[in-house]
């Protein structure tokens, strides 16, 4: 028996929550007028769980997303993000947050191209404050764990989408964040190394880090344990992944 | 900003300015000009007024000369310093004077000075004790004449450098016998070289001798006592003006001045004449520093614009910054670093720059230029406050931008 049917149904309620949204809403305020964008979304993920979001482009998603990276600020309702309430803090914590708390996967990697992979990777711990030794350790840890260790020196163009997109992980890993936000990680890579990219994740979920990824593949979905999806603005679906696509591969067999 | 931020956010400084390198080294080439043309306008300036200083040294300081007036007969006016008023008593008296440390009565005439085979025509200054004391002038060889001398009309002379080896050539001429004017005069010392004198002259081509000898043997005025001038030294700058108005009120008195008659005698304030070379040396070193800092200003500007391209290029980089945890006020430092960067890499290659200019101009044009500390650290200095001020609002720009905007940038 895997640890990932454990982790669904009825389960989850024990765990403390990492993200707890009630009643939010996000309205732009454009030149023609307020434009709403989500009107009312209540949400919650527990720690372990991995859920997909789905939606066409328009149904607010990533709007939802933004919010829940600290990067944008909600209208009216309210975000927690691992007991804290967000709206709470200033503009020097949410970065706090976005350094320690989530780690962000983007659909175009964005690696830093000047530097070499070890420094890319270590970047989030120099705006942690972590000592030079340390942060070169982590970072040669970190790209071990996704099977770039040899890599260190290289440098982003040197290596293949796939290869990148993992360094891109292990940078959203090296400050140990709760919560992994990732927005189309597949969106750039063909579906072979869709695959591995996606078996990364699940190994890490596994391991108890809470992911939220966005994807409009639904095979990338499967391997989610949970599928919310978006429609204009609202959130119409939340439900647990039928026949999902992960094993319970041991990261060990991941990296190979 | 953590101190521990500041070494790997210089070394991205340095790596976004090496990624760029020739975009970089021109707009390095504003700043390098400018403190380039600071420095060597500074080290110019300095090593002029510098000259000037030490030119008012050797002259000496808090310095008088009271020059006879012109002579009027007829209608006809001679030049100044020939009328026959001024006399050695006038300096005795002037000596007395509060604030006056020397007064010295001075002849003067060109003889011819012969020495066995060898002869010279040079200045021959006949005078007292305190005109050595006045112009501060050592003895390099031998000694000074006395007060002793000048009463007795001993015929013993002081020769200046320049003299001393036209005449003597490297033997020391302490001892031997020269003849001024065909009169033997002993030679009982040598004066300490003291170079040009402001007007160029050599100021070592000179011989003293007691002023009553000169009178007595050279001069030969039919006037008792008379004297071209007298050299006067106050004690400090702050009696200067006191010793001036006391000197004219003494000499108008001795002369028997009324009231409505003009003086007939000048005084002039060398130091005053010293001083104003200085300050127009200064002055001239301070407008050519205002025009080579216009230069910086083009410089700094260069900068600005270079950091906000640098800023735009890079906007989708400050997102991933953002994202992953960079404060605002980390990705103003960052953009800072850059810009300070730019603008003291720039500074030290203008530093050195004007300083291998300034040495350059020393040695084409033998002018004196002075390279100082103060000057060095000013251009690094200014070349700092350039880079702060004017990638102030580049960082400032990149810190404010948002980073989801930032993120989906193309």
């Amino acid at each position: 028996m895997s640890f990932a049917t454990q982790a669904q149904g009825p389960a989850t309620a024990t765990r403390k929550p990492v993200i707890e949204v009630s009643a939010l809403t996000k309205t732009y305020q454009t030149q023609a007028g307020p434009v709403p964008v989500l009107h009312g979304i209540d949400f919650a993920l527990h720690e372990g769980e991995f859920a997909a979001v789905m939606g066409p482009s328009g149904s607010g998603k990533s709007t939802f997303m933004n919010i829940l990276g600290c990067l944008d600020h909600l209208t009216t309702g309210r975000y927690a993000l691992a007991g804290q309430d967000v709206e709470a803090l200033d503009n020097d914590a949410l970065a706090g947050f976005r350094n320690r708390v989530i780690g962000f996967v983007f659909q175009g990697f964005n690696l830093l191209q000047r530097a070499t992979l070890e420094d890319n990777v270590a970047l989030p711990l120099v705006y942690a404050g972590v000592d030079r030794a340390t942060r070169r350790e982590r970072a040669r840890e970190m790209l071990a764990k996704v099977g770039l260790g040899k890599y260190a020196q290289s440098r982003p163009n040197q290596i293949s989408g796939g290869q990148q997109q993992r360094v891109a992980i292990a940078r959203a890993l090296v400050n140990e964040p709760r919560l992994i936000l990732a927005d189309e990680p597949t969106g750039n890579l063909d579906s072979k190394t869709s695959d591995e990219v996606m078996d990364l994740f699940c190994a890490l979920n596994d391991e108890g880090i809470s992911i939220v990824l966005v994807t409009h593949e639904p095979d990338i979905a499967q391997y989610a344990r949970r599928l919310v999806r978006f429609h204009d603005g609202l959130l119409v679906q939340d439900s647990a992944v039928e026949n999902r696509r992960w094993q319970g591969k041991s990261a060990q067999e991941v990296r190979a | 900003m953590n101190q521990r931020m500041i070494v790997p956010m210089l070394g991205e400084a340095w790596h976004a300015i090496g990624a760029n390198r020739l975009r970089a080294f021109l707009t390095m080439l504003g700043m390098m000009i400018g403190v380039g043309a600071v420095v060597l306008m500074l080290a110019v300036g300095q090593g002029a007024s510098a000259a000037v200083k030490k030119q008012i040294e050797a002259m000496g300081s808090h310095l008088f000369v009271v020059l006879a007036g012109s002579q009027q007969a007829g209608g006809v006016r001679t030049g100044g310093g020939n009328a026959t008023t001024l006399t050695s008593d006038d300096a005795y008296a002037i000596r007395e004077l509060p604030g006056v440390t020397a007064g010295a009565p001075v002849v003067i005439g060109n003889y011819q000075l012969v020495f066995e085979s060898n002869n010279w025509n040079t200045q021959v200054f006949g005078t007292t004790p305190d005109y050595m004391t006045a112009r501060d002038w050592k003895i390099a060889d031998g000694s000074s004449f006395d007060d002793g001398d000048v009463q007795a009309a001993r015929r013993v002379a002081i020769l200046g450098k320049t003299t001393a080896q036209n005449l003597f050539g490297d033997s020391s001429p302490v001892g031997q016998t020269l003849r001024i004017k065909n009169a033997p005069f002993t030679v009982v010392g040598v004066l300490a070289p003291k170079g040009q004198s402001l007007d160029g002259r050599d100021q070592d081509d000179t011989v003293i001798v007691p002023l009553t000898t000169a009178m007595r043997n050279l001069t030969g005025s039919r006037f008792r006592n008379a004297v071209r001038m007298i050299m006067v030294q106050a004690e400090s700058d702050a009696a200067m003006n006191s010793v001036e108005s006391g000197m004219k009120d003494l000499l108008r008195e001795r002369h028997r001045l009324t009231n409505g008659q003009d003086d007939d005698f000048f005084v002039n304030n060398l130091t005053a004449v010293a001083n104003s070379a200085a300050e127009t040396a200064k002055t001239m070193s301070l407008l050519l520093g205002a025009i080579a800092s216009v230069s910086l200003l083009v410089g700094g500007i260069g900068i600005m614009n270079i950091m906000l391209v640098s800023v735009t290029e890079r906007t989708r980089e400050i997102g991933i910054r953002m994202a992953i945890g960079a404060r605002q006020k980390d990705v103003m430092a960052q953009f800072l670093m850059e810009a300070l960067m730019l603008s003291l890499t720039g500074g030290l290659i203008g530093v050195a720059m004007g300083a291998g200019g300034a040495f350059a101009v020393q040695a084409i044009w033998q002018t004196a230029v002075q390279v100082t500390t103060q000057s060095i650290i000013l251009a690094f200095a200014v070349s700092a406050a350039i880079g702060l001020f004017f990638g102030f609002y580049p960082a400032w720009k990149a810190a404010r931008l948002d980073p989801i905007e930032a993120l989906r940038y193309q």
